[in-house]
Parts: structure tokens; sequence; C-alpha cells
């Protein structure tokens, strides 16, 4: 398969294709490569702690909603309704986990394909709904958290429209392609 | 995030009551506290490395490079953000880190770009506007190839793992344009001055 052939020569040349370049223009340049590395390495160790109080009140807050069964309630709840709408009862944990927690995200997906086939319009769906995600309440602990932003503002309420956004176009997609 | 933050807690804790899963809820304290200091541990390693890096693009002129390259789409997306910065390189490098599914180099690229917008913010408590759009790009997702759902695919017998990419595109770059024009919607309905000690939505 030419695609499949394409991204994994891609996903294996990119690190060291952008590293090589960096280094040829230092070079160039007459950058003091190894200094210079070290000078701004300095600063991972010191982003790094800044994270660490943000991040566990945000993993801690989640791992408790998801052992105290509420995510599957109200997946319970909502799957009457949505059934109608032919979103697939078992994609609801996937939709509403995927904003929260990118592990949980990957089991619950995990879970949907080995209970349907995994070439059934439900797994489609799911890989589409996955793939197309990305752990918002994470980005914005991480990166809020690395310079010290305690109001988010807006930003949490964008993260989740477009999150919302991404599942309903991944129904109409997903229902054009393979519905 | 006051708000959010205590009816995350408040409503597992009642839900855990009535459900009879309290126990399951108080040990998630400590293995959710303990899964948060493991991600750091593991994002501290490459976040150094990537950090070293990046300070080598930076003094070679390649992040000011990109920053100029970008600059008309820039000042669309970012209008507070003065034209000379080199804040544009970072954003731009930690997208295409981001669209190459190099989570690794995207994360400490990102934060970097953090750093830089954190500089010119005149609130340092406060998210400025191009803080939020910067993040409504990141939490969108856009990425050209989802790798980890085509292997999970794959190893579990699909016929045609590589089907998923175009439609995962499309929505994944509807989500990333309708991100950035709902940021833009926001930015007016939250005015950036908040009076301390008010709790805030976001």
């Amino acid at each position: 398969m030419p695609v499949k052939e394409i991204c994994e020569i891609l996903s294996l040349w990119a690190l060291p294709a952008v590293i090589l370049i960096i280094l040829t223009a230092a070079l160039i340049k007459k950058v003091p490569v190894y200094e210079t590395f070290i000078e701004g390495a300095k600063d991972g160790v010191k982003v790094s702690f800044n994270i660490v109080p943000y991040l566990v009140a945000i993993i801690v807050a989640i791992s408790m909603l998801r052992a105290s069964g509420a995510i599957d309630a109200l997946s319970f709840l909502l799957s009457d309704i949505l059934s109608k709408l032919r979103f697939p009862a078992d994609i609801l944990p996937l939709a509403i986990v995927r904003s929260l927690s990118g592990s949980a995200a990957l089991g619950v997906f995990s879970d949907i394909i080995a209970n349907n086939d995994v070439n059934s319009y439900t797994s489609k769906l799911a890989a589409i709904m996955l793939g197309s995600s990305e752990t918002t309440f994470y980005v914005l602990t991480v990166y809020f958290g690395a310079v010290g932003i305690k109001k988010f503002r807006y930003a949490l309420l964008t993260g989740l429209c477009a999150d919302l956004a991404g599942i309903i176009m991944s129904v109409i997609v997903a229902r054009f392609f393979f519905g | 995030m006051n708000y959010i933050w205590y009816v995350l807690i408040v409503i597992s804790i009642i839900f855990g009551a009535i459900n009879g899963t309290l126990n399951e809820v108080v040990n998630s304290i400590l293995s959710g506290a303990q899964l948060a200091v493991k991600i750091v541990l593991t994002l501290m390693g490459i976040m150094t490395f990537w950090l070293g890096i990046m300070k080598i693009a930076e003094k070679s002129g390649i992040v000011e490079f990109i920053s100029k390259l970008l600059k008309p789409a820039a000042k669309i997306i970012f209008p507070e953000i003065p034209k000379d910065s080199p804040v544009i390189g970072n954003v731009a490098l930690n997208f295409s880190a981001n669209a190459l599914g190099l989570a690794n180099a995207a994360t400490p690229i990102g934060l970097k770009a953090m750093e830089e917008m954190q500089k010119i913010n005149p609130d340092k408590e406060s998210a400025s506007d191009s803080m939020c759009t910067f993040l409504a790009m990141n939490t969108a997702g856009f990425q050209l190839i989802p790798a980890t759902v085509i292997a999970i695919l794959a190893a579990n017998g699909s016929e045609h793992p590589t089907e998923i990419i175009i439609p995962t595109l499309i929505v994944t770059f509807t989500a990333f344009i309708f991100a950035i024009i709902v940021s833009k919607i926001f930015k007016r309905i939250f005015p950036p001055q908040i009076k301390k000690g008010e709790i805030n939505a976001g």
C-alpha cells in the first residue's frame, strides 16, 4: 500500500530531518551548538516542574470522575436519543472521554473495536472521531501551567466547542463515506 | 476553571456515594496524582532535549525566517502579536510538528511559544487573546495522518485501515477552522480585564 509506505517514511524522517536542518543552519551561522543547547535545555527542567501542580489538579479530578461511573451513567442516559441520529451508543463514551484523557480515549476505542466488527460503521466512526481529536483538558493544563496562567478565559469553552464540532463532523463524514 | 474543577470533584464524590463506587473514587485520587507526575517525568526528558534544539534554531535564525514567511497569515490569526516577534515561528513549528503527529516535539515548541506570548501579556495570571486562539488551534488536533488509530485498526484486522485518513482530515480541518473562528467570536464576548477573585467559567 503506497499511502502506508509514504506515511512510514514521513514519520521516520520527519524528526531527523528537522534536527539536521537546524544543526546545519547553526553551523553556517557559526552558532556554538553545544553551549546553546545547554542554555535552552535548562528551561526544560524548570518548565516541567511548573506544570506539576496544574496537571495533578486536572488529572486527579478527571480520574475521580471516571472512577465514579458518572461518564458511563451519562452515556446510558443519552443512548436512546442518540441512536435515533445514527450515533451508535457505543461511541458516546469515546465522544465524552476524548476531550478529557488521551489514554482513556485509546482504551475506549480499543474496547469499541473489540466489541464490534473492525470493518463496521461503528468502528470506522470511532476511528475518525479519535483520529481527529486532541485531549483539550490536557493541552490547556500543560500549556497554561507552563507559563503560570490561572484564568483560562474563553480557551476551554472554545476548545470544547471545537470538540463538539469535531464529533458532529465525524458523524456526518462517516455517514457520507461509510454509512 | 475554579467552577469546573469544583464541579468535577463534587460530582465524582456525590455520584460515587450514590453509585457505590466511592472506594474507587478515593483510590483514583492517588492513581491520578501518580499518573500526573509520571506524565511530567516522561515529558521532562524530551522537553529538555527539544528546548535545547529550539534554542539552536532560534540563534541560527530559523525561527525568525519562518516567522517572516508566515507574517501575512499570522497578522490575521494573531493581530495582537507584534509583527517582528519570533512567536509566529514557534507557533508555525508547533503546528507543523502536530500536523506530522510528532507530539513529543510539538509540546515543548508550543510551550516556548506560550512563554513568548506571556512576555507580551499585560495580565500574567490571565490568558491573552493570542494564547486562547493558539490553544484553540492546538486542541482542534489537526493531524495529517492519525498514525496511532491506523496502527490499532491494522492490528485488529481492518481491511483498509488507511481509508480513514481522508475522512479524518476533513473532520479535523473543519474543527480547526471552526476553533479559530469561535475564538475570534468569544474574544468579543469575554473582555480581557477580569476583576481579581471573580469566578470565571473558563
